[in-house]
């Protein structure tokens, strides 16, 4: 065996391993090599899943049996095109907001590497696992981790908004496990692959108890992914975390997101007999209405934060409108969307950060105060994040936008998905012209002292900024590569794939 | 068999649901413990209930589920650090807020807010 061989379980591996050893002597302790630790580990984490992508691309879907125990017996890890491009994603997200934290957020609290390590493990964990009690599993490692993240820094607001956040996920965790006994019970296995099969083939009798078990689970995803009545855990917790922590957090709903396509989207898709497409009538009008409900939130928000939050709401519920087409146009579409939508959501906490920072005691609320010492770059950065959350070119919102809005030309409900979008569209542009220009121009009285932005910080915004225009450039073979990815998504699971063969 | 065991996991599953709608972080705590004590049980029954069946290979006519045995443990492992982990942060609110209400703050009656507003006024 060589190392190659065992390449699909490296982004998780390496961000466990490397969090193991933060904790041990040479780094325990020491801040100045444990931040030069982790960015190597960041950057070799991507270099790995890079290698991963270029792989998945030419030989196809790679799965990895864990300690080669066949599936379904042993639990496999399936690494296919969209869950190793979103593994992707989160490292480089990962990497911005580990940067940014290095520049003294860390010192806030004591664990803060190890921690986020643990946390980056469980994320890339959850994308790549191949069976549903293991994806429990990698939910609760990055749940536990993000639980202590969020508090990280202390403070009354974090307490209070950490209490809803935890005790709501522990609910969910345990309605997870009753809706994976009740799967376990009627279709007697947990394995994706396998999950898929036994679903067409239901007996009568079990039916109801499937529906329940599968519909149960659309509830605990809804929940990590803010869907309508469960998302209102989402503005105070993301607003209160610390910038760093807030902005790796914007993937989190993705976690939800990708789990819903996986489970509603191909194992109780198309082909799952009696039970086809059984969550599409819950998803599609609960998603408008978290796009309404997000829209009322960046109406009614009063800081960038908050504001930003809401943003993040209204992402989600584009996308899950597009999941609840359930096409393959519309998912290799909404994949592109789902990457941007991290990386602007990301990039506008971290901007948020700084802006709060440079305006003193005003923070990041919308309202005159002090002017700030040095604008142009925060500035400049803000207006660029905007034109990208907004979907004005030349950014890669646009280009998301309109690959969503053209993959839907032919479907169902479409009049509802583009009046939302667009009007969504809309609100955002007032919303976040007025909040420039309440944060940058209405200023009275003396400037702020200056306090100039470490070069960390400014680097991580400049990584994530980055990112749009680079969409947008490589936007041919990305398109491409997301078009493969959904391909591989609803077809490659009936695939004889190694695992199948052992049945 | 089937049916005890069904009602004893039913029965605490409610009372564990009844416990976490209450607004307080201790009694929140013990409806969790209630309801993961329940889904441990409700998970080990998820194979199948076999008496006198045994999950080694060559030692038993009859063959028990291995599956759900080594998910309990996974599960019961995991709920062990969750609760842990919200025993702690119940505390910690405590500490910060001063009350064990999860709004941090104790829900005032509206009939008693109102009369309080219309004195102050």
């Amino acid at each position: 065996m060589n190392l190659l061989n065992h390449l699909p379980v490296l982004p998780v591996l390496i961000p466990f391993i490397s969090a193991i050893l933060l904790l041990l002597p040479p780094l325990r302790g020491q801040l100045g090599r444990q931040r030069i630790a982790v960015i190597i580990a960041h950057l070799l984490s991507i270099g790995t899943t890079v290698w991963l992508l270029l792989t998945v691309q030419s030989d196809g879907i790679q799965v990895y049996a864990l300690g080669n125990w066949q599936a379904p017996f042993g639990i496999a890890f399936i690494a296919d095109l969209m869950a190793v491009m979103i593994v992707l994603l989160t490292g480089v997200l990962a990497l911005a907001a580990h940067l940014y934290a290095c520049a003294g957020d860390d010192v806030k609290g004591s664990f803060f590497h190890p921690i986020f390590m643990f946390q980056v493990m469980g994320i890339n964990g959850a994308f790549l696992t191949g069976d549903a009690f293991n994806m429990f599993v990698f939910f609760e490692i990055l749940l536990i981790a993000s639980y202590a993240l969020m508090i990280h820094g202390g403070g009354k607001q974090r307490t209070q908004a950490n209490l809803h956040y935890v005790f709501l996920n522990l609910i969910g965790s345990t309605l997870f496990l009753f809706a994976l006994g009740t799967l376990y019970g009627t279709l007697g296995t947990l394995n994706f692959v396998d999950m898929a099969r036994a679903v067409s083939d239901v007996s009568p009798e079990n039916l109801p108890l499937v529906k329940a078990g599968g519909l149960l689970l659309l509830a605990i995803f809804g929940l990590k992914a803010a869907l309508l009545p469960l998302h209102f855990w989402l503005p105070r917790t993301y607003s209160a975390a610390t910038p760093a922590v807030a902005a790796l957090f914007a993937v989190m709903t993705k976690v939800g997101i990708y789990s819903i396509w996986r489970i509603h989207g191909v194992i109780f898709g198309v082909n799952a007999g009696e039970l086809a497409n059984m969550a599409q009538p819950w998803l599609w009008p609960l998603a408008f209405m978290t796009l309404a409900l997000g829209c009322l939130g960046i109406l009614a928000s009063q800081g960038l934060r908050t504001l930003v939050a809401n943003l993040i709401i209204v992402s989600v519920g584009t996308l899950l409108m597009a999941v609840a087409f359930n096409t393959e146009q519309t998912t290799a579409a909404a994949l592109y969307y789902l990457i941007h939508s991290t990386l602007v959501g990301g990039a506008l906490f971290l901007i948020a950060g700084v802006i709060v920072e440079m305006r003193g005691k005003a923070e990041d609320r919308f309202v005159t105060a002090r002017k700030m010492a040095n604008p142009a770059f925060i500035g400049i950065c803000f207006f660029i994040a905007a034109l990208a959350v907004i979907g004005m070119p030349p950014f890669s919102g646009f280009v998301g936008k309109a690959l969503l809005l053209k993959s839907t030309v032919a479907e169902d409900h479409v009049a509802w998905f583009w009046s939302g979008l667009l009007i969504a569209g809309l609100i955002s542009l007032v919303t976040l012209a007025r909040a420039g220009t309440t944060l940058f121009w209405r200023d009275q009285g003396t400037p702020s002292p200056a306090e100039p932005v470490a070069i960390q910080k400014k680097a991580a915004i400049a990584l994530l900024l980055l990112c749009f225009p680079l969409l947008v450039v490589f936007g041919g073979p990305i398109t491409e590569m997301t078009e493969q990815a959904a391909n591989q998504l609803y077809h490659g699971i009936q695939l004889p794939m190694g695992v199948n063969n052992e049945y | 068999m089937e049916a005890i065991y069904a009602a004893c996991v039913g029965l605490m599953t409610a009372c564990g649901i009844f416990m976490m709608l209450r607004g307080h972080t201790f009694t929140l705590v013990m409806g969790l413990l209630m309801c993961s004590y329940a889904v441990n049980l409700f998970l080990f029954a998820s194979g199948g209930l076999t008496l006198d069946g045994a999950v080694i290979l060559g030692q038993s006519q009859q063959y028990a589920d291995p599956l759900p045995q080594a998910l309990v443990l996974t599960a019961i492992v995991i709920g062990f650090a969750m609760t842990a982990f919200a025993v702690i942060l119940a505390m910690r609110g405590r500490a910060d807020m001063g009350n064990d209400h999860v709004d941090g703050e104790e829900p005032q009656d509206p009939l008693t807010r109102n009369l309080a507003q219309k004195e102050v006024k």
